[in-house]
């Protein structure tokens, strides 16, 4: 009976300890990233490092601003939820509503497809398609820049804004519609005015899950952006995104270069960390 | 007056519509082209050759045999390690956990995981893996199992919570202890979570990119399972990404795109097929 009683003890210590793995993970993270982070921020001074305009990390007297990584990540991610939210948005609605069941299952599926092709393959497509169809439509130098990288991202942010908006929409109460209908309201304004309303916390979550999703994006990005690190002053311009900063020079970068890019990525964790509190805080809300 | 009122609700009602159904009719149509595109370019590509050799820098041969079977090393080490740690952790969560506050902690530990991007993960990954053991295989596949983690507990948790409560009274009754009816009822009830969370996880396995560049690295050598898991090596994804970016091999990129993508295809009809057995088979 006792020998019992400690086995039933020491199992509920082993699942106590695989429960909290996902918490320690998180804070390993977070640890991690803050000291291997702060160094390079120290030394180049916090306001040098957020607001220098120029990046030269190889030159003989190296020069660390990523203000440039911060504006583009921020416009691309801007531009990406100004494409992808209203066509995702306007697509679930129809989904939700519309659709006949069986366009509806169809389309379902083929959402969950888009989101599970790997983002390289979306950085072929757009090395292979976009960036040369830019460059012959706007007849600029080099299709790959800003431009590329928004279309890419806005492809790749319609899965999540589409899922969420739908299974939002789909929680609407029936007679709330039934209400709206029954005063005489046609059935599109009824979807528009009643029910849209109604899911809104669940559509404003679909929204800035998109805009994590643009932020963190990296290798899809780094095949159609060009990489240079130049400010982002217009929509053909090169340029290297947060993320793309961080991949592309780890390979070969050492010291204080290597320090700084751990830093971006500091810098990058916190936008997401900031993201993840939003969109708890809305889900939430929502719950209540 | 009302006319003029209830032709400019008409013109409001249909113009939505022709929005709704164009938004729609995009997105159709973009995953149509995506496919059709990949697989029209990639599939010519792929001969047998192509599939069961390595490459060679003299014979100027690429095959991918290499990273196929690094594909399938990393998902199998992958699994083995995620899938005890999330099983038990979405145990602890309903079958345990009695602090609220604690349950909590962790759900929100495990969504916070889930939105980070896999970037990070690799700089975490390479930091935390790479620089005690070197570049292998095995740093990448403890990284993504930091990854999958949220996925196989929320799906483990998902199906534990329709386990009847009744089955658990009726095994407690019959004076069983609580490891006993863990083991005896509660882990077979949840069966279809763990499959459905290693499909997802497979899916996410085969399409992750940038949290195995600086982890697991990028060669292409034919290895057994140990030492492949214990030297470096590019996955299918990865090793798409170097052809395309770096040398400039288009056409295996693509051939290896086609495949991915068959395989995207394959994981969502399966994740879809099995969630809808277990449906039937619970409201049975």
């Amino acid at each position: 009976m006792k020998n019992n009683q400690i086995i039933e003890k020491v199992i509920h210590g082993i699942f106590l300890m695989l429960g909290i793995i996902s918490v320690c993970c998180v804070l390993l993270i977070t640890a991690y990233l803050i000291v291997a982070g702060i160094p390079a921020i120290r030394e180049i001074g916090l306001v040098n490092f957020l607001t220098g305009k120029e990046w030269a990390s190889v030159a003989a007297e190296p020069k660390f601003g990523i203000l440039p990584f911060i504006l583009t990540s921020i416009y691309g991610t801007a531009g990406a939820i100004l494409i992808g939210v209203p066509i995702g948005f306007l697509t679930a609605v129809y989904l939700s509503k519309l659709a006949s069941p069986r366009v509806k299952s169809v389309m379902q599926s083929a959402v969950s497809l888009l989101a599970g092709i790997p983002s390289v393959v979306y950085g072929l497509i757009g090395m292979m398609v976009l960036v040369p169809g830019i460059r012959r439509m706007f007849d600029v130098p080099d299709g790959a820049g800003l431009m590329a990288a928004i279309i890419v991202l806005a492809i790749m942010i319609l899965p999540s804004i589409i899922k969420m908006s739908i299974t939002a929409l789909d929680a609407v109460p029936k007679e709330y519609e039934d209400a709206s209908l029954a005063l005489g309201a046609t059935s599109i304004e009824t979807y528009f005015r009643v029910s849209v309303p109604a899911a809104k916390s669940g559509i404003a979550a679909a929204v800035v899950l998109g805009v994590g999703r643009a932020i963190g994006e990296a290798m899809a990005v780094m095949m159609v952006a060009g990489n240079a690190p130049n400010m982002p002053d217009s929509l053909f311009q090169s340029v290297r995104f947060l993320t793309t900063a961080v991949a592309g020079e780890m390979s070969y970068s050492s010291g204080l270069q290597q320090q700084a890019l751990f830093s971006i990525a500091l810098v990058l964790f916190i936008f997401i960390m900031v993201i993840n509190i939003l969109l708890n805080f809305i889900l939430k809300r929502e719950k209540e | 007056m009302n006319q003029s009122i209830s032709v400019k609700r008409k013109y409001y009602g249909m113009l939505l519509k022709t929005l709704m159904l164009l938004s729609a009719g995009l997105v159709a149509l973009l995953v149509v082209m995506l496919i059709a595109y990949v697989l029209l370019k990639g599939i010519p590509n792929i001969t047998w050759q192509f599939l069961s050799t390595k490459p060679g820098y003299i014979s100027k041969n690429i095959g991918i045999l290499p990273d196929i079977l690094n594909t399938v090393y990393i998902i199998l080490a992958t699994l083995l390690v995620v899938l005890p740690l999330g099983v038990g952790a979405a145990v602890y969560l309903t079958e345990y956990a009695s602090n609220k506050r604690v349950v909590n902690l962790i759900e929100y530990a495990a969504e916070t995981l889930s939105g980070i991007p896999s970037i990070i993960y690799g700089l975490v990954g390479m930091l935390l893996f790479s620089n005690s053991f070197g570049t292998c295989l095995m740093a990448g596949a403890l990284t993504l199992v930091i990854m999958n983690l949220p996925t196989v507990m929320r799906t483990t948790q998902e199906s534990l919570k329709t386990v009847p409560l009744s089955y658990r009274e009726g095994a407690f009754g019959l004076g069983a202890g609580k490891w006993r009816v863990i083991r005896t009822v509660v882990l077979p009830g949840c069966v279809d979570g763990v499959i459905t969370g290693c499909i997802l996880s497979v899916g996410r396995i085969i399409g992750e990119s940038a949290a195995l560049l600086f982890t697991a690295g990028f060669a292409h050598a034919v290895n057994g399972v140990l030492d492949g898991l214990a030297s470096p090596g590019a996955t299918l994804t990865v090793a798409l990404y170097v052809y395309a970016k770096e040398q400039g091999e288009f056409g295996v990129a693509f051939a290896i795109a086609a495949i991915l993508m068959v395989l995207a295809v394959l994981i969502n009809l399966s994740a879809t097929g099995v969630q809808k057995r277990f449906e039937k088979r619970r409201s049975l």
